[in-house]
């Protein structure tokens, strides 16, 4: 449970990281170091050289930009668990935190972390996904951006390449008035990795009919996945409507079997979730018309 | 490499392999052996210690990350040598342990919630120990040991009532910070 050796260095600027991630290969970043550090102890990895981007000022904080909110990549997730910027225009990432890890891993454990990382089970590129936040990039030639869609291709794979990292997350917000989450995620503790999760997000105009309509799964494929759920718009989502939308979309659902949960259970679990989480996220949109509270 | 941290309030230095965990320097490097090595993988909570004040697994950082933070392990806990601070002395009244591998870490990541509330639901207080593996006491008694502290410190910072004024004071509740 000890580290093989390795090089550690701490750049003072994001183009001091990237142009020595370029140059080496086999350095690997290290920022909270949650999944990465307990890796390293078991040995399956040995990175040549550590670089620790924690401390990069360009890589910190929360801000608003023009319908979105920017995490930087290295906020901590215990941080943004508490922020009042996140909890009031990204609500569901706000929900699904608590769900990351524990208080001690989330102290140090960070949002872009978790998305570099892309375990197919993990809460926050689930958001990501089923949002369609853009994965802002530092890279040699300067900044990039593409749709977490596209970034997450595998189980721990993303379409990052040497000498890029991951710089922010762009969240985008919803203006709509009276908008609500749902999250629902069943594991073998509290905390552990998911077999199933699911995160609904709904928006209702005045008359309880929905205008946008957002629902994602997690730990049933290789990455997480968004389903659509567009012919629920403009309907009143009862629970027929939703179980239809849901079934409809979750046909051919592609899971993967394991040691903890078959192929069949998964996509089981998956349809139980998805309605539970799109009833929970009208409940909670439908709540804002009457006390206008969160 | 050469790391400068602050622990327990006394600044230390110390010159470290990177590969080496902040929990291996502080135990090998600072003989504070009162942080415990478990798992060493982050999974059972045994070398929790707090960074800035909230808790984290030192076994998931390594000493050269943790250059220039504020560290404070269970032995920074103690009012003085020989005594026991309120949280340890519940522990200790409620039998809150029993071979006491996991103590250390169980005491300082309830500590860490006491400093944000004295009044924490049970629900507060098994998240807050939730990343923390206990496998002889049993968690009952350690949650009983955080009410109980979090109660006697409730109690310690309300004012007393005086002669001839109204006992109003037996219900406020002071929160901390």
């Amino acid at each position: 449970m000890k580290p093989a050796p390795f090089d550690y260095v701490r750049p003072s600027s994001l183009a001091e990281a990237c142009a020595l991630l370029a140059e080496d290969e086999d350095a690997r970043v290290i920022a909270g170091g949650q999944t990465l550090v307990p890796m390293l102890a078991m040995r399956l990895a040995r990175p040549a050289r550590l670089i620790d981007i924690l401390r990069l000022p360009e890589l910190s904080g929360i801000r608003k930009e023009e319908g979105a909110i920017v995490v930087g990549a290295t906020t901590r997730q215990a941080s943004a668990e508490r922020d009042p910027v996140i909890r009031a225009s990204v609500p569901m990432l706000a929900r699904v935190l608590p769900w990351v890890g524990h208080p001690p891993t989330r102290n140090r454990g960070t949002v872009g972390g978790s998305i570099a990382n892309a375990d197919p089970s993990a809460e926050i590129p689930l958001v990501a996904v089923t949002l369609g936040a853009e994965i802002m990039l530092a890279t040699p030639d300067g900044p990039s951006a593409m749709p977490a869609d596209d970034f997450f291709i595998g189980p721990m794979l993303t379409t990052i390449n040497p000498g890029e990292c991951v710089s922010a997350i762009r969240f985008p917000v919803w203006s709509h008035r009276r908008v609500g989450v749902g999250f629902f995620e069943i594991s073998a503790r509290r905390s552990d990795f998911a077999f199933v999760a699911a995160a609904a997000q709904v928006a209702l105009d005045d008359d309880g009919r929905c205008i946008e309509v957002a629902l994602g799964v997690g730990g049933v494929g290789d990455r997480p996945l968004r389903l659509d759920m567009s012919p629920l718009l403009g309907g009143k989502l009862d629970s027929a409507s939703i179980n239809e939308a849901v079934n409809a979309a979750s046909v051919d659902l592609d899971a993967m079997s394991d040691l903890h949960a078959s192929a069949a259970y998964r996509r089981r679990v998956a349809v139980a979730l998805c309605g539970r989480a799109l009833a929970q996220a009208r409940v909670n949109a439908t709540a804002k018309s009457i006390g206008g509270a969160p | 490499m050469k790391v400068n941290l602050r622990i327990n309030g006394v600044n230390r230095s110390a010159d470290v392999e990177p590969r080496k965990t902040l929990l291996d320097a502080l135990r090998e490097n600072f003989l504070l052996n009162g942080t415990h090595a478990g798992c060493e993988h982050g999974v059972c909570g045994a070398c929790t210690v707090l960074v800035d004040g909230e808790p984290v697994r030192s076994c998931l950082m390594f000493a050269v990350q943790s250059d220039g933070y504020d560290i404070t392990t269970i032995e920074g806990l103690a009012p003085a040598p020989g005594e026991l601070g309120v949280l340890q002395d519940a522990f200790c009244e409620t039998h809150g342990l029993q071979c006491g591998y996991c103590t250390p870490g169980m005491i300082l990541a309830a500590h860490a919630l006491l400093q944000h509330t004295l009044t924490p639901t049970r629900d507060d207080i098994v998240e807050a120990i939730s990343g923390n593996i206990c496998r002889c006491t049993g968690y009952g008694q350690i949650i009983e040991a955080v009410e109980f502290a979090a109660a006697r410190l409730r109690i310690a910072n309300t004012p007393r009532p005086q002669h001839g004024m109204p006992a109003e004071a037996d219900k406020p509740v002071v929160e901390a910070k």
